[in-house]
């Protein structure tokens, strides 16, 4: 089933491409193939790999349960967050706290997840930032 | 004999005190990297990317740094192979069978050395077979105009798929994928913006470091944090290592089946799309059949470690023979080494050889280096690396995704790659549970824009004539091998993988 929605996602997605590529404006000065026309092949692809798989699907995967689900989402929207706030709060600070959060989902106590924070934080910084002179994200407090 | 000048030029250009630096870092790194779980080659190279940019270190000394990492990772995955039964990497898979055997038996250290040693032997050579046969493919590839190259990536294409999915709809999904993502952005022949939807940040085109950390490391990430539950962590298993030597008789029983697996490795590592995995199962399943008369092989027998070692180093110098040559990776490492000479602005393929030598045989020279460093590394200072096992991925994890974090924000300094990085994590995720191949999405991301402008090339030159794609007989016979290498897997390719995969599920990195 899973492949099945798969491929009928991949072939709107082509149908989508070759609209999209529809509607690319031509320039006067254009070549013989102009601008279009590869990606008119790759939604062809596209189109027909997705009916394939459509059609002859898989095994189905093994999904995650519920929980697992929303931990990955949980953990992609807190690396938004810090992609968001890195520029705001710093480097250091940032980093920290996403640090901290990924190793306590991943099986830390409260106290090991904050440590493996603040080290890869602090350990990143020195290394690369006071050692390799890589410049990182500069919050408030200047680091 | 020009061969040899040009190598002792390269050795000239390697053998400064940088570059030996560089080399050692990338050795050490690579061999951790390798032997950790989790953490193949090919993402470790894609973390250590945008480092190696943002560090401002030239063509040459970069290439070095990522280079000795993809050997060491090679190297590295037999060590939690042969201690603790869980391959470091795909390629180390096979190492598994006798490795751990032999450990269990109390002979970890000499599985170790003789592991090795073997390594050692396989990328030697592979390093000799790279050097003799790259500048002859050369020779080939300077007939070629765009009719062939475009005919040569679709061979990269379709034969890709043939291994890294048993799959091939999938596979070719991929690749559409991945070329489509490369369309986005600013046409290059007539400057009109394609698929950007008006989003300023996408005129440029989709970063693709920005896509191969995202697709690697981050979904790395993401299986980790699904996975923790059943996680069978490396603590609690000590192994005593024992003798750091193999027996000599050991060695000289083992050195026939080092020389035929370096062999069919290499061989394995050339030919498109096939790479190491390939190339340690072949050497391995070619031994058992050749010499395995007493049915030790699986039992622990010290051929069957050096047969997968041997074969899986000589594939990862093979596989540097297409991308160096003529611009076409031959695996998921080597495809992303050529983003590195891409972001360099170095086009790899014939010219490469005419224009930049110092960059090739100065490359070819730190791999001779780089084995050496190897082999000292692995032998006698193999108990560090057995004790970074032990580091859980609880901490690890969160590690790779900040340094690639790093690695990203250094090289734009804007959020909106983050976003983008995060966005292609998810999408390795779902697309790692569907057994959607990665490495073809990351090619074609690589090469999408090559590939139009060669077809655009050759269509323009003929008159917008279509029929010269498949004008000249080169043409013709790239393209003949494409459709072969395409449709064989989907008679062979399920019995190869059932051998290679021994259940293991997360089988989308190949390499």
């Amino acid at each position: 089933m899973s492949d099945r929605i798969f491929g009928v996602f991949g072939v709107l997605l082509a149908i989508g491409f070759a609209i999209a590529a529809s509607l690319i404006q031509e320039s006067f000065l254009s070549d013989a193939v102009g601008p279009k026309a590869f990606p008119y092949i790759i939604a062809a692809i596209l189109g027909l790999s997705s009916a394939v798989i459509a059609l002859r699907p898989d095994p189905e995967p093994i999904w995650p349960p519920l929980g697992q689900l929303i931990e990955i989402l949980a953990a992609a929207v807190v690396m938004i967050l810090y992609a968001q706030l890195l520029p705001v709060a710093g480097f250091v600070i940032a980093t920290a706290f996403a640090a901290a959060y990924l190793s306590w989902r991943l099986g830390s106590t409260i106290l090991g997840a904050c440590l493996t924070g603040v080290g890869t934080s602090v350990g990143i910084y020195v290394v690369f930032h006071l050692v390799l002179g890589l410049s990182l994200a500069r919050g408030p407090l200047g680091f | 004999m020009e061969t040899l000048s040009s190598l002792a030029d390269g050795f000239a250009i390697a053998l400064t005190w940088q570059n030996i630096g560089l080399a050692l870092l990338g050795c050490f790194l690579g061999t951790i990297m390798g032997a950790l779980p989790g953490l193949g080659p090919s993402n470790g190279v894609a973390i250590l990317i945008p480092l190696a940019f943002t560090l401002g270190l030239a063509a040459t000394p970069s290439l070095i740094l990522l280079t000795s990492v993809y050997y060491g990772a090679m190297y590295g995955g037999r060590i939690s192979s042969i201690l603790l039964n869980i391959p470091g990497d795909e390629p180390a898979m096979m190492t598994c069978l006798d490795g751990y055997p032999m450990a269990k038996k109390g002979m970890a250290g000499e599985a170790l050395s003789l592991s090795g040693i073997s390594s050692f032997v396989g990328a030697f050579f592979a390093t000799w077979g790279l050097i003799l046969l790259a500048p002859q493919l050369v020779k080939i590839a300077l007939l070629f105009g765009p009719a062939e190259y475009f005919a040569l990536f679709a061979l990269a294409f379709m034969t890709l798929g043939g291994v890294s999915s048993t799959n091939q709809a999938k596979s070719a999904f991929a690749a559409a994928l991945g070329l489509g993502f490369a369309m986005i952005g600013v046409d290059t022949q007539t400057g009109v913006p394609r698929f950007t939807f008006g989003e300023v940040h996408l005129y440029d085109g989709l970063d693709f470091l920005v896509a191969i950390v995202g697709l690697f490391a981050l979904s790395e990430v993401f299986i980790f944090l699904e996975n923790r539950h059943g996680e069978a962590s490396a603590k609690g298993k000590t192994i005593v290592i024992g003798r750091l030597t193999p027996p000599l008789s050991m060695l000289k029983a083992c050195t026939p089946t080092m020389l035929r697996s370096s062999f069919v490795g290499f061989i394995a590592g050339v030919l498109p799309g096939a790479g190491a995995s390939l190339g340690s199962f072949l050497s391995y399943s070619l031994e058992k059949r050749m010499v395995d008369k007493d049915g030790t092989f699986g039992t622990g027998d010290p051929r069957g470690v050096a047969a997968p070692e041997a074969g899986n180093n000589a594939a990862a110098g093979g596989a540097l023979v297409p991308m160096l040559a003529l611009g076409v990776p031959g695996s998921g490492t080597t495809a992303v080494l050529l983003a590195v000479l891409l972001s360099l602005n170095i086009t790899p393929g014939p010219l490469l050889f005419a224009n930049n030598p110092d960059v090739v045989w100065g490359l070819i020279a730190a791999l001779f280096i780089a084995n050496f460093m190897l082999l000292a590394l692995n032998i006698p200072m193999v108990g560090i690396f057995t004790r970074l096992l032990l580091v859980p991925p609880r901490v690890l994890m969160p590690i790779v995704a900040m340094v690639s974090f790093v690695g990203i924000y250094g090289i734009s300094g804007s959020s909106f790659d983050l976003l983008v990085m995060i966005g292609f994590g998810l999408l390795g995720w779902v697309l790692r549970k569907f057994d959607v191949p990665l490495v073809p999405i990351i090619l074609g991301t690589l090469l999408g824009n090559a590939m139009e402008n060669n077809l655009r090339r050759a269509i323009t030159i003929d008159n917008g004539n279509w029929w010269t794609l498949i004008d000249s007989p080169l043409a013709i016979g790239l393209w003949v091998v494409a459709i072969i290498g395409f449709i064989l897997p989907l008679f062979f390719a399920r019995k190869v993988k059932s051998g290679m995969q021994r259940g293991d599920a997360e089988g989308s990195i190949k390499d």
